[in-house]
């Protein structure tokens, strides 16, 4: 059903595109370098690391771009504290990708590699954007397709050395172990932007995404309830489904105002085939000051429902199929405070960089669970038991410092 | 009849200046307000696929931000 509202929404938009007036020229991305440290600390949680991003035009129709990141990831969560030990690991994410622009076509493909110690993963990328209506609107269209493996660490009770589960995935035909378990994603998104008046421009997008295979977190536990038990609960082993279909659409505002700044509204709205619903909404405001200075502030609200599989707490063992307690797909509130500036400076003796400038960007993040609590405090240590014990709140702050150079 | 008849005219005119070049209603001499970074809906894209990453790996909802995304980080 949903994927019938989607082939009608882009027949519509290709019936519209057989209209479009000749084609003229289209404009490919300023060439530019940024170099991004980013640190996110909150919930026992600290991940850091660089972000390198090039874009370059090689002739006046072609440009490339390429992403190097990394995360360090020092992890004591509520959910490790209560199943796993903490642990400390890197992510690295590689990507490049290519830009050619025909007329007023611009055909856009890549590839992004990211790698843990336990999770492997591949995604290419294929878009197509258009330019039409004398340059008031631009449609694109986006085909993506992931192939992801994901492995569990197991830590050797005798050397304390931690490797993957050689037999994780199960045994091959033949009786070999296999050490992972596959999940393949698929997305298709169209986007249009459009100008609206001399001060007014909107970009509406909507985005299917399929799943298939092992989706869940191999660290992650339920807990069901065992009045025999001494602290009232056992944990278990989550169940998935090796399925999930979601949609999302969106639209943003921008408005430039009388004074030289800009404002933005966007909304989402997004659902899936494991019966989560959310909203997401957020403001920012653009304001320039002092000749060289940008301020920015934002603010962004997201509220979801509970998937149909998750609990908190399960009655007994074996209560469903599928059971799940990762907090990503419990109730929530989530809200984002946030507020960066960014300053343009002149680099002497380099006629070959136009633009240069710095910026700090500092967000606070609360998510605010409904239906989460923090199972960490049951038992005489915490002072409470399974019925209890209190909601889980997540208090987070966003730290991004980042040099950026055009040239 | 005749208002059936002046209906099907009424719309062949609508479905025919359909495919008729549209005419920019906001003129490119008008649009210099686009031209200016504050305007962008990505202006900084480094730190704009970095907060992506941030709120997937938290949320439920993913897509429709304009971005490709990819791997996990999930913790």
């Amino acid at each position: 059903m949903q994927l019938n509202v989607f082939r009608r929404r882009v027949l519509t938009l290709l019936v519209l595109g057989v209209c479009t007036t000749p084609a003229g020229s289209g404009v490919l991305p300023d060439d530019r370098t940024d170099a991004l440290y980013h640190r996110y600390q909150g919930g026992g949680i600290t991940i850091q690391g660089p972000s390198v991003l090039v874009q370059k035009k090689i002739t006046d129709n072609f440009a490339v771009n390429g992403n190097w990141y990394q995360d360090y990831i020092s992890s004591a969560s509520v959910d490790v504290k209560l199943s796993a030990s903490p642990y400390k690991e890197k992510r690295t994410q590689e990507s490049a990708g290519f830009q050619y622009l025909h007329g007023k076509s611009t055909y856009s493909a890549g590839f992004i590699h990211s790698s843990e110690p336990d999770y492997r993963s591949n995604t290419t990328y294929y878009s197509l954007s258009q330019d039409m209506f004398g340059d008031l609107t631009t449609f694109s269209m986006t085909y993506k397709r992931g192939w992801d493996k994901v492995y569990r660490d197991v830590k050797d009770t005798a050397s304390g050395r931690i490797s993957n589960d050689p037999s994780f995935g199960g045994f091959d035909k033949d009786g070999n172990p296999i050490s992972f378990k596959d999940a393949d994603h698929r997305g298709y998104a169209i986007g249009l932007s459009q100008i609206l008046t001399r001060t007014l421009i909107a970009s509406v997008n909507y985005e299917v995404l399929t799943d298939q295979g092992y989706l869940g977190s191999p660290y992650r536990k339920i807990l069901y309830r065992n009045p025999g038990a001494a602290l009232g609960y056992t944990q278990a082993d989550q169940i998935y489904p090796n399925t999930r279909t979601s949609n999302a659409g969106s639209v943003q505002l921008k408005y430039y105002l009388p004074y030289r700044a800009a404002l933005t509204g966007s909304y989402r709205y997004f659902s899936d085939t494991w019966g989560i619903r959310a909203h997401t909404a957020e403001l920012g405001y653009t304001h320039p000051a002092f000749k060289r200075w940008i301020f920015d502030g934002t603010l962004r609200f997201y509220t979801q429902n509970a998937a149909s599989f998750y609990s908190d707490l399960f009655p007994r063992a074996n209560f469903q199929n599928f059971m799940a307690r990762d907090r990503e797909l419990a109730a929530f509130n989530s809200y984002t405070v946030g507020a960066g500036v960014s300053y343009d400076f002149p680099i002497p003796r380099n006629p070959w960089i136009n633009r240069s400038s710095f910026s700090v960007r500092f967000d606070h993040l609360l998510i605010d669970y409904k239906d989460f609590r923090n199972a960490t405090l049951i038992g005489p240590g915490g002072g409470f038991t399974v019925d209890n014990a209190p909601l889980y709140k997540l208090n987070a702050n966003i730290y991004q410092a980042f040099l950026s150079v055009w040239f | 009849m005749l208002t059936r008849t002046m209906l099907v005219a009424v719309g062949l005119g609508l479905l025919l200046s359909g495919c008729s070049p549209i005419q920019p209603w906001v003129k490119p001499y008008e649009r210099e307000h686009f031209a200016d970074p504050i305007m962008s809906f990505n202006r900084d894209p480094v730190s704009g696929a970095y907060f992506d990453h941030v709120f997937e790996s938290r949320e439920g909802a993913r897509g429709a931000t304009g971005g490709v995304g990819g791997g996990c980080g999930c913790n």
